[in-house]
This record gives C-alpha cells, sequence and structure tokens, in this order.
C-alpha cells in the first residue's frame, strides 16, 4: 500500500478544519478503505474529541517523534470503523516539539500501512501549519463564505504556491443558501472567483454538525444529513469519482408556494 | 564613468573595462590610452582590459606591442573587439578574446540605477494575500490583485485583471505615476506622497485609471479619458 498524504488547511481558525478531516476520514473508512488521521494541532487537540476516541489516549505523535513509543502504539482504532486510526496530538507540549521533517519520516514509514493519511492543519500559517503541510501529497483548503476566511485561504493557497506544493483544491464549509440568496453571504461562485482553484466540496451549514461533533459521532455516518452527504461527496471525489455538486438552492415548500424561485 | 577625450572612451563592464579606441590612426591612440593609463594608474592597476578599436586593421605587431605596454603597467588585455576581420583575426591569434558577452546589458551605469521610465517587472497573477511585489520601476501584473497583497513601485502600476489589494506607486516620490486596472477597487492606493481609500462601489466594475491631479488623487472610467 502506498498513502496519500492530505492536509487540511485553512489559515483562520474556526472555519471547520478538524470537523471535516473526520468525516472525511470516516467516509472514506466506511468505503472499506485503510485510513490514519494525525491531528498537527499539538497544544490544543481536538480530533479525538471529534472522533469520540479522548479516552482511549495513552501515546501521541510526539511520543512517537521523540521515541517513546513505536508508530503502532500510538494509532487509536476507531470504535466503530476497524479500518479507521488517529494519531492524536500531545496536548501538554506545543509546535515546536515537531519539525517538518520529523512529519515527513512519520509519514513515510506510514505510508506502507494504509491508503489515506489525512492530517488536521492547526490555524495559523507558521510552524503548526508548516508541519502539518510537510508531507502532503494534496491540500485542502477550507474557507467560509465570508471575508476574513477567504482572505486567510488566499493567503494559505500563495504560501502552498510559493512552496510549490501543487495546486491545493478547495472546500467551502457552512455555506448558507438562504443568505446568499438574500446577498447577504458570498456565493459559491464569488470565492471561486477569488481563490481561482478547483473546488472539491462545498459543505451547507447544518446545526446537527455541532450535535454531532460534541457527541464524538461524525455525520459522514449518518445519510439523511446534508453535510454528512457533502462530506461523502468529497471523500468519492478523493478516490477518483466524478459526482456533481449539490444544488442548495432548490426553493423549499414555502417558497415554491409564494410562487418565488 | 564618462572620458572627456574623444579618442578613448572608458565604460565599466562586467568583466573589467571597455576601452573604445577611435578616431585617429593608431599609433596615436595607442600614445593617448598609455598617456592616460599613467595618469591615472591607480584607477587602471591590476584592471582587465577589453578594446573596441572600430575598424582600425592592426597586425600581430601592433597589438603584441600594445598587450606589452599595457602588462608592463599593470593591465591586462584580454579581449579585442573589431569589425575588420584581419585585427579579428590578428586577436584569435594571440589568444584574445573576440566578443564580450552583451557589454550594453552589463554597462554599470543601467545596473546600478534601473530608469523608472522604461523598467517594468511582469508578474503573472493571482498575486494572492500576503503576496508582495517591491520594485524600483513599473509593475504589470497579468491576474488579480487580491486584498492582502500589497505592490509598492517607483514607477507606474497596471494590473490586467481586478485590483484589491494595497498600491503605492511613485514610491520615491514620482508624481506622474499612475495606477490602473481592469476592475478598480483597492484596499488603498498611494501615489507618490498621496493616499486615498477607494469608494464603495456601485454599478458595475469598469477598467479606471488613478493619477495625480493638483495634488489630489483622482481616479477616471478608462473610456472618458480616451472618449471612446
Amino acid at each position: 500500500m502506498t498513502a496519500k498524504v492530505i492536509t487540511v488547511a485553512s489559515g483562520k481558525g474556526g472555519v471547520g478544519k478538524t470537523t471535516t478531516v473526520a468525516n472525511i476520514a470516516v467516509a472514506l473508512a466506511a468505503r472499506g478503505q485503510k485510513v490514519t488521521c494525525i491531528d498537527g494541532d499539538i497544544g490544543l487537540r481536538n480530533l479525538d474529541v471529534v472522533l469520540g476516541l479522548e479516552n482511549r489516549i495513552v501515546y501521541d505523535l510526539v511520543d512517537v517523534i521523540e521515541g517513546r513509543c513505536r508508530l503502532r502504539q500510538a494509532m487509536i482504532r476507531d470504535k466503530r470503523l476497524s479500518e479507521l486510526y488517529l494519531i492524536p496530538a500531545a496536548q501538554t507540549r506545543d509546535k515546536t516539539a515537531v519539525s517538518p521533517s520529523d512529519m515527513v519520516r512519520l509519514c513515510d514509514e506510514l505510508r506502507t500501512e494504509v491508503d489515506w493519511i489525512i492530517i488536521d492543519s492547526p490555524a495559523g500559517i507558521e510552524r503548526g501549519f508548516k508541519n502539518a503541510v510537510a508531507a502532503a501529497d494534496r491540500v485542502l483548503v477550507m474557507t467560509n463564505p465570508e471575508v476574513s476566511a477567504v482572505r486567510d485561504a488566499d493567503r494559505v493557497i500563495g504560501l502552498l504556491e510559493a512552496d510549490g506544493k501543487g495546486p491545493a483544491s478547495l472546500i467551502i464549509n457552512r455555506l448558507n443558501p438562504t443568505m446568499v440568496k438574500r446577498g447577504d453571504m458570498l456565493s459559491v461562485e464569488d470565492v471561486l472567483d477569488l481563490l481561482a482553484i478547483d473546488l472539491i466540496g462545498i459543505v451547507p451549514e447544518d446545526e446537527n454538525v455541532i450535535v454531532a461533533s460534541n457527541k464524538g459521532q461524525p455525520l459522514a455516518l449518518d445519510d439523511k444529513s446534508k453535510a454528512g452527504q457533502a462530506f461523502q461527496h468529497i471523500a468519492r471525489r478523493l478516490l477518483g469519482e466524478k459526482v456533481p455538486f449539490q444544488d442548495f438552492n432548490t426553493p423549499n415548500v414555502f417558497q415554491r408556494l409564494l410562487g418565488r424561485k | 564613468m564618462g572620458e572627456t577625450s574623444s579618442l578613448i572612451q572608458i565604460k565599466g563592464i562586467r568583466d573589467g573595462l571597455l576601452i573604445t579606441l577611435t578616431g585617429a590612426a593608431w599609433p596615436d591612440l595607442v600614445k593617448v590610452f598609455i598617456e592616460n593609463i599613467e595618469n591615472r594608474s591607480a584607477f587602471f592597476q591590476g584592471g582587465r582590459v577589453a578594446l573596441d578599436v572600430g575598424p582600425q586593421e592592426l597586425r600581430v605587431a601592433d597589438l603584441s606591442s600594445l598587450r606589452d605596454q599595457l602588462s608592463e603597467r599593470g593591465v591586462a588585455l584580454w579581449a579585442v573587439l573589431s569589425e575588420s576581420t584581419l585585427t579579428e583575426r590578428t586577436a584569435q591569434n594571440l589568444g584574445l578574446a573576440t566578443r564580450i558577452s552583451k557589454p550594453r546589458l552589463v554597462e554599470v551605469p543601467q545596473v546600478a540605477e534601473p530608469q523608472p521610465a522604461d523598467a517594468a517587472k511582469w508578474v503573472k497573477g493571482p498575486l494572492r494575500s500576503g503576496g508582495r511585489i517591491d520594485y524600483p520601476g513599473n509593475v504589470v501584473v497579468l491576474g488579480d490583485v487580491n486584498s492582502g497583497a500589497e505592490i509598492v513601485a517607483e514607477g507606474s502600476v497596471i494590473v490586467w485583471g481586478r485590483l484589491r489589494g494595497v498600491v503605492h506607486a511613485g514610491a520615491k516620490g514620482d508624481e506622474n505615476a499612475v495606477v490602473c486596472a481592469l476592475d478598480f477597487a483597492p484596499t488603498q492606493l498611494r501615489i507618490a506622497g498621496e493616499i486615498a481609500v477607494s469608494p464603495k462601489k456601485q454599478g458595475k466594475s469598469q477598467p479606471e485609471v488613478a493619477r495625480l491631479q493638483d495634488g489630489h488623487l483622482t481616479a477616471e472610467p478608462w473610456h472618458e479619458l480616451t472618449g471612446r
């Protein structure tokens, strides 16, 4: 096996990187892929909570890098999907405990064991970000349809281009079609126009995302959730399938009754 | 590094000095040249010299005697440029170069101070947030300049795309610098010492040109300026 290393980055915090990593990993694993996700946010770990694995942590990323345990020992197996693993971040250390070359070494070791390595980048563009993208074959840049998040995504894309990291793909998270229609939110077209990179996913705003991450049960397992479906679509696109983008502009019953489009 | 004597011109090039000797008989030129060296031995001492002799036809004796005289004064002759094939062949027989690489491009005065009027930096866009172009001349961007990006140019700035970032044209005080863009909405605009924030746009975007008029920054639609 030779794993593909995918890093999810955004620049701005709070746009949904961790949720996305968890959901894409779950969606891939549900399709029979062997997946390891790595929490790159050393000192502020979250991915374990979103995946509902926090009480199983014994060793973490820094333990592997500093040689206190073997790689296998730090890989926590998911309770629902047997092909999904998490390497958690250390909570008591900071970003300087890991270097970009440590990440490349670690991923190279892991590559032979799994199909996908998905790395959750911390917010910012400093050491933690550099660690997270160092080993990446492909970077998914996340943004929300709001000006500040788009500007940070633009900065991240610029840094990746300067690094020769190849073309990044874009995920637009928390799209609210009603607000877009009112003209109160940037549309998908606005964002794409500005960032000028390929789109790989549009995730609509969905209250269930918060509920799910509090419970530690990723939404991608729930076929009824629109956001869950969007994450599954991203996973399928990563696997090379051509999945058309969902149209979130379908008028609801109320609007149809009023004769609006 | 000019030289007043009309018979001899001295220029600094990457590989030392380029001396042009024209307008008199060869013995006279050599005499002037040697005098020049003796008068300013500190300047020439240890130097490498290329000679441009124009159409002069020179034989081995002429060039080798000059080379000896130069080396006695601590100056090394390494190249002879000439329009005459005979002179070129002579130089080659003496093991001298007959070509120097693009002397015009490496003339010292040009390298030291690029002219804002003719130099332009070509930038392939989009110039993203955090990107910065700093250039002692004009800047041309093919693509968008996103907000969070910065261009500082001593000359003018042309953006073939949307301008959303910060632009400072005429950064060293050139009040004739202009800024133009296909879609003109910079976060902030500066020309020379003036600074302005672009007003909130209404209606369709259009190509505009910003310049200093009576000390005020003004932006006008391109079609109004050209009357089209």
